[in-house]
């Protein structure tokens, strides 16, 4: 299933004072499959893009085509497509509201009206998913830590079974190990279930170690477009909107700057130390 | 639809009416409010429309921010014409079916409150469009003062509206939030009926209630951080001061007053204006 963005605008509150142009003529496919990241200065657009795509706001012009069909022209199948797109909404923790984990992961699948049985089946495959463990299956939510809530809240959306999955930054004030936890999840669904995920992040580290794609949004525009490699060697482009680039990329175009004769498309830990050992090899012959 | 409360929301243009002391604008209210009362003719009522929409006017608020308040109480208002409509007992019966009547009478008192509750709300939601929360209670302190002898806690009570107001918003791009967060899980608040739509709303109320209790927590903490103490020998960053256009402003809204008076006793003598 591949989603597709016609010239998508939108403005909040439209005609008073207030009035805020948060996305402007944005245009955009997601094919099936792909791991997108989506980075962007905090304002840039990025929250009303995703929010845009399971229907949950509707745009000022523009369409949203989900299999070639738009997903506002029939209303009734807009719960369909919040089921088949599921979000998770920047600091998912705070919409638990049920007694039990189990039954905070179930509403989802409950309300898209699923059989008893299936909804079972995905409460505890969405959990096992994230790594919670089913003696807190009947814990209240509340009691958990913080890293355990978040990955609660995220499986209550990957209960529903969403063939595409799209996380508002899924990290933001976690520890180191509770963001490893998360990130190991997603990237086990990526490449187990084969599902879509478009990860929105501040983290130019996590972006660079998962995604295939990534998107720069910058003031409601799309800026750049492209692989890691592509993205990530405008160091100075991604400065000017405020962002960064891994700090790989950093050590690299200082190299270069210091007249080494290295790449400056390198920007993972592990790819750097294998060029870097080359690099050393070539030298010392 | 969480967009339509216009209550507290302060709309940031800049007006004479915005530059007012907020001291002097809450006086003016308050007489407007008291002569809506005493107000017994549709002729007064011409003039305190046409006034209002002067006022509005100069406010550069756009007069779709002011009708949106109505909206919220549009229930009540329908409930009062319908009481005043059928309840007036009177001398000219036009209908009558039962306990209910229709009379002359009543026709002129269900619009005559109507008219006074549709200015009342649009009258204080030009003070609240015009004045930021913070300037209005502090005006409130100020104005609750006097009654500080007698033991009333001025500064208290308007630090708990300060308090109240700053969070209006807060709480509602929360509950924005929270709903978003829940239709993408496939809640539904819209359909159903009246008990299945008061049980969608447990998934939003539980987190906002959370939610809220953690953000009064960390205030309280954050305010007992910086050794808050409450009134004694607090200064203000912001002193009111009375300006040339404050008195200007009030001499106007004592003409307002002398013309509400004449306007009463012009229909007095002319009854038949009505």
């Amino acid at each position: 299933m591949s989603i597709k963005i016609n010239h998508l605008t939108h403005i909040y509150n439209s005609g008073t004072a207030f009035e805020k142009k948060a996305l402007d003529d944005v245009s955009l496919e997601i094919r099936k499959g792909e791991f997108v990241g989506l980075i962007g200065h905090t304002g840039s657009g990025k929250s009303t893009l995703i929010q845009h795509l399971n229907g949950i706001i509707p745009p000022t012009q523009g369409e949203i085509l989900l299999d070639g069909e738009n997903i506002h022209k029939d209303k009734a199948k807009l719960k369909e497509v919040r089921r088949r797109i599921g979000l998770a909404f920047q600091y998912p923790e705070y919409q638990l509201f049920e007694m039990t984990v189990y039954k905070d992961v179930a509403f989802g699948p409950t309300n898209m009206q699923l059989p008893k049985e299936e909804i079972h089946a995905n409460v505890v495959s969405a959990l096992e998913t994230v790594g919670i463990a089913p003696e807190l299956y009947e814990k209240s939510p509340f009691e958990l830590s913080g890293g355990q809530k978040r990955r609660v809240a995220i499986a209550g959306v990957l209960a529903m079974n969403p063939e595409v999955l799209i996380l508002d930054e899924p990290t933001a004030g976690l520890d180191p190990k509770g963001r490893d936890e998360i990130l190991q999840a997603i990237k086990r669904l990526h490449e187990e279930r084969g599902i879509t995920v478009i990860l929105v992040s501040h983290s130019m580290e996590d972006v660079a170690k998962l995604v295939d794609r990534i998107i720069v949004m910058h003031d409601g525009k799309i800026a750049m477009l492209g692989t890691p490699k592509e993205v990530f060697c405008h160091v100075k482009d991604l400065e000017s909107m405020g962002l960064a680039a891994p700090q790989v990329s950093y050590v690299f175009t200082a190299l270069k700057e210091k007249g080494y004769e290295v790449p400056l498309d390198v920007y993972t830990v592990e790819e750097a130390k294998k060029v870097l050992l080359n690099f050393v090899k070539q030298v010392s012959v | 639809m969480i967009r339509d409360i216009t209550i507290g929301q302060f709309y940031p243009v800049d007006s004479p009416i915005h530059r007012l002391d907020a001291r002097v604008k809450l006086t003016m209210t308050f007489i407007y409010i008291i002569t809506l009362f005493m107000i017994n003719s549709f002729i007064g009522y011409f003039f305190v429309i046409g006034t209002l929409l002067a006022v509005i006017k100069v406010s550069k608020v756009p007069i779709k921010f002011m009708l949106k308040g109505i909206k919220s109480i549009m229930l009540i208002i329908i409930f009062t014409a319908f009481i005043n409509l059928f309840m007036t007992r009177g001398e000219q019966i036009l209908w009558q079916w039962g306990f209910l009547s229709l009379t002359l009478e009543g026709i002129f008192l269900a619009l005559k409150m109507c008219i006074r509750l549709v200015l009342l709300i649009i009258g204080s939601s030009v003070l609240t469009l015009t004045t930021t929360p913070i300037q209005l209670t502090d005006a409130i302190e100020y104005m609750l003062r006097p009654f500080k002898k007698i033991g009333v806690p001025a500064h208290e009570i308007a630090m708990m509206m300060t308090i109240a107001l700053r969070f209006i918003p807060t709480l509602l791009d929360e509950t924005d939030k929270i709903m978003k967060a829940q239709q993408a899980r496939g809640a539904d608040f819209d359909t159903g009926n009246l008990m299945q739509k008061a049980k969608s709303l447990i998934p939003i109320l539980v987190p906002l209630f959370i939610s809220a209790f953690r953000r009064a927590e960390e205030l309280a903490m954050a305010m007992e951080a910086r050794c808050y103490h409450g009134d004694e020998n607090r200064t203000r960053m912001n002193r009111m001061t009375m300006q040339r256009r404050d008195y200007h402003a009030l001499v106007m809204g004592l003409v307002y007053i002398v013309a509400i008076f004449g306007l009463r006793y012009v229909s007095y003598l002319l009854p038949f204006i009505i």
